[in-house]
C-alpha cells in the first residue's frame, strides 16, 4: 500500500507520522514548499530575527529516514484520479493506492487592480517569506491590507525591523469580527501604542506600479495615495485548491469530506486547510484554516487510512494567537455579537493590556467559554468544564485551577470573583488554591 | 513607526562606545607597566636560603634593568630561575649525593611548581610606571567606566515596551556566532588562560583592585580576588539588564535578584569578610562536587575551631542532605538558576547567548556520556582523597591520588569549568559547562530526574511546534518534541530558568510542583485528543 500525501504542512505531516506509527504502509510526501517540514506560525520569527530556519523545523532531518516517510520537493501539477497517479511540474509521475490532500491555503485576493505587481505578497508560505525579506533592505514604506491574526503578524515582523508601514484594516477596531468590542479596543489600544499607523475603516481601493512592474503606491477607499515599495495582503486565507478544480474532484470553497474525511473520489482524503466539511459540527464552521484542527485532521485520517475508520470530532472550539506583545487564549464559544442568552462576565486589569471573560448561558448558568487577554488558562481544565457544562458559580470558585500564568505572576482570580459577586448580588469565594495537584484531582473526577 | 527620542538614542550610542573604550583601554593596560626585577620579592617568594643563594647569582644580571613588559621580564626571570634550579639540582646530586628516589632529594632542589609559584608575587611586585603609579585613573577609565557606559546602554531600554526582547538576535553578529562573536570568545578565552595558568601576565589588572581588597579583606590582591570581582561585576550590570528585560515576568525578577544576591554576598563579600577576620575563605553556596576541593583541606577547617567544624558540616550537610531534599521539592532550580555563581553568570551575562546551545540529538548523547562521566570523575577523585585523608596512603590502586586530584583540577576546574565552560558562550552557548561537565548539575540532575515534583507542564493542545521554546533553552533540550505531544517534561538537564514559558507565544508550557503522577504525565500524550480517554502513539 502506497500511500501519497501532497502537502506537508501540519496536516499532511501528521497524517504521515501517524500512519507510520499504525501501519508499515509506503509513504510518501510531496512538497514544493520546502524539502522539510517547519512550522508555519514560526514564520514571523525567522524574519524577526528570533529563530533561524533551523529552528522551525520540529523534526531533525534524519527523522524522515529513520521512520521511512519518503519526501519529493516538488510542485504538483495535477491528479489523475482515473489512473490514481499525482503527476509533478517537472513530469514525474507517482503512483497511489491512497491520497491524502493537504494542500493548505492560499492569501486571499479579491481582485484589486495591481494585486499581481511585484512587491505586492500575502504572509503564508516560505516563498511569501523569502519575497518579503528580499525587499526588505529597499523598503521604505510598506502597506498591510487587512487586520487578522496574519495582518498582525506582519505588522509585528515590520516593526521588528524598524520598517515604516501603514496598516489598513476594513472594520472599525481591530479583529471585532471574532473578538468581542472590549477586547478587540484593546488590541487595537496595544498596536497603537507601538506606534503602529493602524487605519481603521480603510480598505485597499487599488495598487499602482511602475514602469518596472514593481508597487509604487497604494491608493485606500478614501482615496489616499500611500507610496510603498512592499504591499502585504493579509486579508484571510482561502483553500489552495486551484490546481483541482475542473477535475472529477467535489470542491465548493474547500475540498468537500464527509465526515471520515473521504472525498467524493474513493481513496482520496483531504485535510486541514484546504478541506471544507460537508456536515461541520453545530456552530463550527465548515473549513477552519487553523494548525489545531489540522493536526486533528491528521490524526483522524491516519486511523481512517490504517483500518479503524474514525469521525473527525474537533471537540471544543480552542485558539490562541498573540498581538504583538499581548497572548490571546479562546476556549469554547465566545462571539462578537453574542445572542440574547449569551451572558458574559468581563474582567479588565486597570492596566489595559489583561482581561478574562467567561461566557454563560443566561438560561442554564453553564458556561460556554473563555477569552483570555494577557493571561494564560489551561486548556484541560477549561474544556472539562464546557464539556461538563459546568454552572459558572462553580467554575468561578473553582477559577484559580484554571490559571496557567508562570509562578509568582499576580493571580486576578479572587479580582474576577468579586466583579461578579458585584454584579450578581452574590458572596462567591474562591475556594481552590492554584495548584497542579488539586488540577489533577479535578481532571481525574 | 514610534521612534527613541534623539537624545536617548545618542545616550546609548555613546553608551557603546564608552564601553568599547573601556574594553579597549583595559585590554590595553595589560602591557602598561614596566618592569624592575623587585629582590625582595623574589626572596620572600623563594624563601629558601640555600635556594636563594643560587637564585641571586642568576638574577644579577637583571639588576637595575627595565623591562618594557610582563612577557620580557617573566622571560628573563624564568631563564633566571632555570639557571639557578640546574645549579641547585647539581649540588644536591653532586655535593649531597642525593637521588630523585630520596625523599629529601625532593625537598632539596627548587621544584618547578615552586617556580611558577614565584612568577605572580614577583611580577606584581616589580611592577612600575604608568599604570602602577595610576593605578586609581586606570581602574577608573576601564573598570568604572565599563560599568557606567554598560548603565548608559541598559538602562534607556526600560523606555522600550515590555515584551519577548529578541528580534535581530540571530541577524546580529554578537549572537549568532559572527565576527563579534568569535572575537569576544577569543578575548574570553585569552582571558580564562592566562588566569588559571599565567597570572603573572594580568599583574596590572591586579593592581588595579588591590585597594578594594585591601578595603574588604586587608589584604592585597589576588588573581582571584580580581576574577571574583569582574565575575560579580558581571553578574550585577547583566543582571540589571535581566531585570529590565524581563521586567514584565516576576519569576524571572525574583530569579535574577536570587542569583546577583547569592554571588555578591555568599561569592564574593562574605569570604573577604571572613579572611578579615582571620577565617578562612569559605563560599557557604558552593556544594561537592561542584566545589571539587572541598574536601583537600579537611584539616585546615578543623584547624579553625567550631567556625571550621561548621563550616565542614555545612558543607557535607549541603550535599548529602540538602541537594537531594530541595531538589526533591523544586527541582534542581533552586540551584542552578537561583544560587549558583557559575548559573548566575550564565543567567545574566550569558543571557544574550542561550540561542546558541545545541539541541540537536547527537548533542544530547555526548551531553549525558560527559556530564556524568565527568560526575564519576570527581566521585573517585574525592574517594580517593578521603582515603589518604584517613589512611595517610597517597597511593590508590596504582595512583597517586595527589596527582588525581591535580588532573582534575586542571582538566575540569581550569580548563573545562572556565576557559571552555566561560569562554565558549558566544559559541556553544552560555550553558556549556553546566550541561557538559558539571558534576553537581548530573548529581542534581539525576535526583530531578527520578525523585523530584518539578516538571514543566504543557497546555493542553495549544502548541504550535514555532520552536521558541527549544531555540531558547539555554541547556539545549528540545522542549518543543515534548510540548507538540503534550507531555510534561521531566529532564535530567533543566534547570528551571523559566525562558521557554517566557518566550512561548501560546501560553502552552509552565514550570509546576507537585507530587502527583510526574512519570505518567511525562509519559502521556496529552495533545492528541481525537478519541477521549484513548491513548494515541506517536513516533520516536
Amino acid at each position: 500500500m502506497h500511500i501519497v500525501i501532497i502537502g506537508n504542512g501540519i496536516s499532511g505531516i501528521t497524517a504521515a507520522c501517524h500512519i507510520r506509527k499504525l501501519s508499515d504502509y509506503r509513504i510518501t510526501v510531496i512538497s514544493g514548499e520546502s524539502e522539510y517540514f517547519f512550522s508555519r506560525p514560526a514564520l514571523m520569527y525567522i524574519y524577526m530575527g528570533h529563530m533561524t530556519f533551523e529552528h522551525a523545523k520540529p523534526y531533525e532531518d534524519w527523522f524522515w529516514d529513520k521512520n521511512r516517510i519518503e519526501r519529493i520537493h516538488g510542485w504538483v501539477d495535477q491528479v489523475d484520479f482515473a489512473a490514481k497517479q499525482v503527476i509533478l511540474y517537472d513530469g514525474r509521475k507517482i503512483g497511489y493506492d491512497r491520497l491524502i490532500l493537504a494542500t493548505g491555503s492560499q492569501p486571499n485576493k479579491f481582485g484589486w487592480p495591481g494585486q499581481d505587481l511585484d512587491g505586492v505578497h500575502g504572509l503564508y508560505s516560505l516563498q511569501d517569506l523569502e519575497a518579503l525579506e528580499r525587499h526588505s533592505p529597499h523598503i521604505e514604506h510598506a502597506v498591510i491590507v487587512g487586520g487578522g491574526l496574519i495582518g498582525v503578524e506582519l505588522a509585528e515582523m515590520l516593526h521588528s525591523r524598524h520598517i515604516p508601514f501603514t496598516f489598513l484594516v476594513r472594520e472599525s477596531s481591530f479583529w471585532n469580527i471574532v473578538l468581542p468590542p472590549e477586547e478587540s479596543a484593546m488590541v487595537t489600544r496595544h498596536i497603537r501604542a507601538h506606534g503602529v499607523d493602524l487605519r481603521l475603516e480603510s480598505e485597499l481601493k487599488e495598487i499602482w506600479g511602475d514602469q518596472q512592474g514593481r508597487c509604487k503606491m497604494v491608493v485606500t477607499s478614501e482615496g489616499e495615495k500611500i507610496r510603498c515599495q512592499y504591499v502585504g495582503l493579509t486579508a484571510g486565507v482561502s483553500p489552495n485548491v486551484d490546481f483541482l478544480r475542473f477535475s472529477a474532484l467535489d470542491i465548493e470553497k474547500g475540498i468537500l469530506v464527509d465526515d471520515y474525511l473521504q472525498t467524493n473520489i474513493p481513496d482520496v482524503y483531504a485535510i486541514g486547510d484546504c478541506a471544507q466539511l460537508r456536515q461541520p459540527q453545530p456552530g463550527r464552521r465548515p473549513i477552519e484554516a487553523v494548525w489545531y484542527t489540522g493536526r486533528m485532521m491528521g490524526q483522524v485520517v491516519a486511523q481512517t487510512i490504517c483500518g479503524k475508520p474514525t469521525p473527525y470530532n474537533p471537540g471544543i472550539w480552542f485558539n490562541s494567537a498573540k498581538f504583538f506583545d499581548i497572548e490571546y487564549q479562546v476556549y469554547g464559544t465566545v462571539l462578537p455579537n453574542p445572542p440574547e442568552h449569551h451572558a458574559s462576565l468581563y474582567w479588565e486589569h486597570p492596566d489595559g493590556q489583561r482581561s478574562v471573560r467567561i461566557v454563560y448561558d443566561r438560561r442554564t448558568d453553564s458556561v460556554l467559554g473563555f477569552n483570555l487577554m494577557g493571561i494564560r488558562y489551561r486548556h484541560e481544565v477549561c474544556e472539562r468544564w464546557l464539556c461538563d457544562g459546568t454552572p459558572i458559580e462553580e467554575v468561578l470558585q473553582d477559577l484559580s485551577l484554571a490559571n496557567f500564568d508562570p509562578e509568582f505572576y499576580p493571580q486576578y482570580e479572587g479580582a474576577i470573583v468579586a466583579q461578579y459577586n458585584q454584579q450578581a448580588g452574590k458572596q462567591l469565594k474562591l475556594r481552590k488554591r492554584r495548584r497542579l495537584d488539586l488540577v489533577l484531582d479535578f481532571l481525574k473526577r | 513607526m514610534m521612534r527613541k527620542p534623539v537624545f536617548v538614542k545618542t545616550i546609548q550610542f555613546v553608551g557603546i562606545g564608552l564601553f568599547v573604550f573601556a574594553l579597549a583601554l583595559f585590554s590595553w593596560s595589560l602591557t602598561a607597566s614596566k618592569f624592575v626585577l623587585n629582590e625582595e620579592a623574589l626572596k620572600a617568594a623563594i624563601g629558601n636560603e640555600q635556594h636563594w643563594a643560587h637564585v641571586a647569582v642568576h638574577i644579577a644580571p637583571m639588576q637595575g634593568q627595565t623591562y618594557p613588559n610582563s612577557f620580557a621580564f617573566i622571560a628573563a626571570l624564568d631563564a633566571a630561575l632555570r639557571r639557578a634550579q640546574e645549579d641547585i639540582r647539581k649540588q644536591v646530586t653532586d655535593e649531597l649525593g642525593l637521588t630523585p628516589s630520596d625523599g629529601a632529594y625532593w625537598n632539596a632542589i627548587l621544584q618547578d611548581y615552586q617556580l611558577k609559584a614565584v612568577r605572580f608575587p614577583v611580577a606584581k611586585a616589580s611592577a612600575m610606571g604608568l599604570l602602577p603609579d595610576r593605578s586609581w585613573l586606570f581602574f577608573a577609565l576601564s573598570i568604572g567606566l565599563g560599568v557606567l557606559s554598560a548603565f548608559l546602554y541598559l538602562l534607556p531600554q526600560k523606555r522600550d515596551l515590555p515584551g519577548i526582547w529578541h528580534n535581530g538576535l540571530w541577524h546580529h553578529s554578537l549572537t549568532s556566532r559572527g565576527w563579534l562573536g568569535m572575537a569576544l570568545g577569543a578575548w574570553l578565552i585569552a582571558f580564562y588562560a592566562l588566569l588559571y595558568f599565567y597570572p603573572e601576565h594580568l599583574v596590572n589588572w591586579v593592581i588595579m583592585v588591590d585597594p578594594i581588597s585591601e578595603a574588604l579583606s586587608g589584604h592585597p590582591a589576588s588573581q582571584w580576588f580580581l576574577y571574583g570581582l569582574l565575575y560579580t561585576l558581571a553578574i550585577l550590570v547583566m543582571g540589571v539588564r535581566m531585570l529590565i528585560k524581563y521586567r514584565h515576568n516576576r519569576y524571572q525578577i525574583i530569579r535574577t535578584v536570587s542569583v546577583m544576591f547569592f554571588q555578591t554576598a555568599f561569592a564574593f563579600l562574605i569570604p573577604e569578610i571572613l579572611v578579615r577576620l582571620n577565617k578562612p575563605y569559605f563560599d557557604f553556596k558552593n556544594i561537592w562536587p561542584l566545589d571539587y576541593d572541598f574536601f583537600f583541606e579537611i584539616d585546615e577547617l578543623i584547624a579553625n575551631g567550631t567556625l571550621g567544624i561548621f563550616m565542614l558540616g555545612w558543607g557535607i550537610a549541603l550535599a548529602v542532605v540538602g541537594v537531594p531534599v530541595f531538589t526533591y521539592f523544586f527541582g534542581k532550580r533552586w540551584y542552578c538558576s537561583w544560587v549558583c555563581g557559575c548559573g548566575g553568570l550564565a543567567e545574566t551575562m550569558g543571557d544574550p547567548f542561550r540561542q546558541l546551545s545545541s539541541k540537536k540529538l547527537r548533542a544530547w548523547r555526548i551531553e549525558r556520556w560527559l556530564i556524568h562521566g565527568v560526575l564519576v570523575f570527581a566521585v573517585v577523585m574525592t574517594a580517593m582523597v578521603l582515603y589518604t585523608y584517613f589512611t595517610g596512603e597517597s597511593r590508590v590502586l596504582g595512583l597517586d591520588s595527589y596527582q588525581v586530584r591535580k588532573w582534575y583540577g586542571l582538566y575540569i576546574g581550569s580548563w573545562f569549568a572556565g576557559v571552555i565552560g566561560t569562554g565558549f558562550y558566544p559559541l556553544m552557548g552560555n550553558r556549556v559547562w553546566c550541561r557538559f561537565g558539571c558534576p553537581l548539575a548530573a548529581y542534581l540532575g539525576l535526583v530531578q530526574r527520578f525523585r523530584s515534583r518539578f516538571r514543566i507542564t504543557t497546555n493542553g493542545g495549544q502548541c504550535i511546534s514555532c520552536g521558541n521554546c527549544s531555540t531558547y533553552c539555554e541547556m539545549g533540550i528540545d522542549v518543543r518534541w515534548y510540548a507538540q505531544r503534550g507531555q510534561d517534561i521531566v529532564r535530567a538537564s533543566c534547570v528551571g530558568c523559566g525562558v521557554c514559558a517566557a518566550v512561548c507565544p501560546r501560553g502552552v508550557l509552565r514550570l509546576e510542583q507537585a507530587s502527583a503522577d510526574v512519570s505518567k504525565r511525562a509519559s502521556e500524550l496529552r495533545v492528541l485528543r481525537m478519541v477521549p480517554g484513548k491513548q494515541v502513539e506517536m513516533l520516536a
